[in-house]
């Protein structure tokens, strides 16, 4: 059974989609879908039916993704979805964010765990400030690979002119953004399907592959840091059992680095020393080695008091301590401002804590990349500098060099609501 | 039919020729990664988790996964099932060896002993389910034993309602869920913070797709009730499902029934779960059967079809 063998040799990779309003991200996802056959008859009639009582003339693809009612009722999308669809290849996961102006913060929500973004340009109107804060956040939340998709090519006559103008425009000012590694823009029409899963027939001067082969095959290989070993301990397993009576292992997910049984470890905050016995993959058998995203556990050598939140790493490349750090948030809440000398809780990998907003050093206008310094107040979808001191040291590396140490959020102590994103510098 | 194998030996990557050596991980393993995470991340942040056991698949798999994430030690909260009295009696005995062999502690909620006690009343009429009778039985039980974190099956691919929702989601001292109070989450950070009465709904499966679940269970020859391979089984066919002949349900004056090749896509309430014609009878066929369907597995289910948006307005009433 070959295809399943294949099926098991897949890999995933997530990206999001963003474009202003009406730049057709819906209609793109739904053909996505619908082309590559991951959706079902009971969904198709589902949306059949709605588009007949819309009095749409064309099924409007753009219903398989437009989820709650109250967007239904107000016709925009307003938070993050995430859609799914897979061929042979690779596992897909979409973060579908919303292309409207206020909302910055699911787009940093859905950034925050993928890969690759889509950016979509109206091949009519080319890149507008739009384009640019969606960059600026997809270079901010490290997303190494965009593909710019220049759709509605059907109403610009299929033009290898304007194509070439928006692709021009694009990297000029993409050039200064220094997280992103590669960009390939693709001319499309996601309403005809031109250079969507097909090669268009009406580009012959497009020599590139349409998107779904070019999703398919992107090499996104160790996006992850696999440089500097870190392994923050979520839960500590102690079976109280007869067989496993002296068992104490560290459960966690590896967020950087290669961990193998007999590597030299530290441990923070005590500082102590040990040698890695065994690592317990999720086969529940001794592994050889473990990386980041895997779960496991590992037994050390010698017995040392380890809990939640403490970071397993090696002597040589630990990790910095320290309770000042500086970051870039985006404030989520609609509710309150950035409160400086505001007191917040503080979760960074398995940690928590408490923090003082110390300063803000600067705000950024999304539009324009420039720095404000004369309005530091920091309210719903702004993206700032800001310096915090924490209640205990957090053990943490730049977020550009690892996701997974270098992020954290900030809770609000009164509402226990999530209202800030950050990534440390 | 898969044999039992709780204790998973992990044949992918060892005995599966894999090109994958430059630290990249495969889909399954990702998603098997990120559960465990996040079963491990409800133990630690709750006080008192519980797990949701439906007794069909996809509880199957997050039990097994809950297994794997605190081994070797036993799984530090008990399993719920909420019983609507109109199980297949496959689906019990399967729930309670199932719970012998790990070593489980089990709370049942039982729709039944509801109904006896006056709280509820069970609906009247030949096409009368348990389904919407399982909420308040869910919320009571919740409540009685102060579970403040509940673990669900649930992924975002079944439904449309369910794309957005979260790992980790918030629900009022009712038990509502407000899809417009809903916290971000961002990388794998999770936000469990919560007022005295609130709870959490959460899902470590968000991230599967079915052929996801389907691909693991054979992988990991996880143990599944008999419901779920092809069978012969006398059903009756209304409102487009065809419904096995139960001691729940009375047939309407037209309806007929007839010994047909099932199996079920899906296992919930007796009383409104469709069985499919299906002649797969093994795992790999019930793969090739997932990959080729044109319904999707919630479209055999008349809870669903009562209205475009029921999914949404049961889960604001606190449905899992
Ligand atoms: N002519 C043309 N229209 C398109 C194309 N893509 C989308 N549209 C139309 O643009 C409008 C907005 O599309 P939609 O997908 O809802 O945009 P969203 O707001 O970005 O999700 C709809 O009327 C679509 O039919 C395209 O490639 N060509």
């Amino acid at each position: 059974m070959s295809k399943e063998i294949g099926y098991l040799d897949m890999d995933l990779l997530r990206f999001t989609t963003a474009g202003s309003v009406d730049d057709g991200k819906s209609t793109l996802i739904g053909r996505l879908l619908y082309d590559s056959k991951s959706v079902f008859e009971d969904q198709m009639e589902a949306v059949e039916r709605s588009s007949r009582n819309a009095g749409d003339e064309n099924v409007n693809l753009a219903l398989l993704t437009d989820g709650l009612r109250a967007e239904r009722e107000q016709g925009i999308t307003i938070d993050v979805a995430y859609r799914y669809f897979a061929t042979p290849r690779r596992k897909f996961i979409i973060a579908d964010t919303p292309g409207h102006i206020q909302y910055t913060r699911n787009m940093v929500t859905g950034a925050s765990t993928a890969n690759l973004a889509i950016i979509l340009v109206d091949a009519r109107n080319g890149v507008v400030e739009q384009t640019c804060r969606h960059s600026f956040i997809a270079n901010l939340l490290r997303i190494q690979h965009i593909v710019v998709c220049v759709n509605k090519m059907d109403l610009v006559g299929y033009s290898e002119e304007a194509f070439d103008k928006i692709c021009d425009h694009f990297k000029k000012f993409s050039s200064r953004m220094g997280n992103i590694v590669d960009v390939s823009f693709i001319p499309i029409s996601a309403l005809h399907g031109d250079n969507v899963v097909e090669k268009s027939k009406s580009m012959d001067w497009y020599q590139g592959p349409p998107l779904l082969y070019h999703l398919e095959t992107v090499y996104i290989g160790p996006d992850a840091d696999h440089v500097h070993a870190r392994f923050p301990v979520q839960w500590v397993i102690r079976p109280h059992s007869d067989k496993w009576h002296d068992f104490r292992g560290y459960a966690g997910r590896v967020a950087g680095g290669v961990f193998k049984p007999g590597d030299e470890v530290m441990v923070q905050p005590s500082g102590f020393k040990s040698r890695i016995k065994e690592i317990y993959g999720a086969n529940l058998e001794p592994i050889k080695e473990a990386f980041a995203p895997l779960s496991c556990t590992i037994t050390l050598e010698d017995n040392i008091d380890i809990s939640r939140g403490d970071m397993i790493s090696k002597p040589n490349n630990p990790p910095t301590s320290s309770q000042d750090v500086c970051a870039m948030v985006c404030w989520f809440s609609p509710e309150s401002k950035l409160q400086v000398r505001g007191k917040y809780t503080i979760r960074h990998t398995t940690r928590e804590a408490r923090a003082i907003v110390q300063q803000v050093d600067y705000k950024v206008d999304i539009n324009t990349l420039h720095k404000i310094e004369d309005d530091l107040d920091l309210g719903l979808n702004e993206i700032g500098r800001i310096r915090l001191r924490t209640s205990a040291p957090l053990f943490h590396d730049p977020y550009n060099t690892n996701r997974n140490t270098g992020s954290f959020i900030l809770v609000d102590e009164m509402t226990n609501q999530t209202v800030a994103a950050g990534m440390i510098i | 039919m898969p044999t039992s194998n709780l204790l998973p030996k992990f044949t992918f990557l060892k005995d599966i020729p894999s090109p994958m050596n430059d630290y990249t991980v495969t889909h399954l393993q990702h998603l098997e990664s990120e559960a465990i995470y996040v079963l491990r991340e409800t133990a630690a942040q709750f006080e008192n988790p519980t797990l949701l056991f439906s007794g069909g698949k996809d509880s199957i798999v997050m039990t097994h996964l809950a297994v794997k994430a605190f081994w070797p030690a036993k799984i530090p909260f008990p399993l719920v099932h909420i019983d609507t009295g109109h199980n297949f009696p496959e689906t019990i005995a399967f729930r309670d060896d199932l719970v012998k062999k790990i070593g489980a502690r089990l709370v049942v909620g039982s729709v039944q002993e509801h109904i006896d006690q006056g709280k509820i009343r069970d609906e009247s009429g030949a096409k009368a389910t348990r389904n919407g009778l399982q909420i308040p039985v869910l919320l009571d039980t919740i409540e009685e034993n102060q579970y403040d974190a509940a673990l669900g099956g649930a992924r975002r691919d079944e439904e449309k309602a369910r794309a957005k929702e979260r790992f980790f989601s918030a629900r009022t001292e009712f038990g509502e869920w407000d899809p417009k109070n809903q916290r971000p989450e961002l990388w794998n950070i999770f936000n469990g913070r919560k007022h005295h009465g609130e709870h959490f709904r959460i899902f470590p499966l968000s991230n599967w797709t079915e052929m996801d679940i389907w691909q693991y269970i054979r992988l990991e020859n996880i143990d599944l009730p008999n419901l779920y391979f092809s069978h012969q089984r006398e059903v009756f066919l209304r409102d487009g499902m065809l419904l096995a002949k139960t001691e729940f349900i009375n047939l309407l004056p037209e309806e007929k029934l007839e010994t047909r090749t099932v199996r079920f896509r899906t296992i919930g309430d007796a009383t409104c779960t469709g069985a499919v014609e299906s002649t797969a009878a093994s795992l790999e066929d019930i793969i090739a059967e997932v990959a080729a369907a044109r319904v999707g597995e919630r479209g055999g289910r008349a809870d669903d079809k009562r209205s475009e948006t029921a999914m949404e307005d049961r889960k604001k009433q606190g449905y899992f």
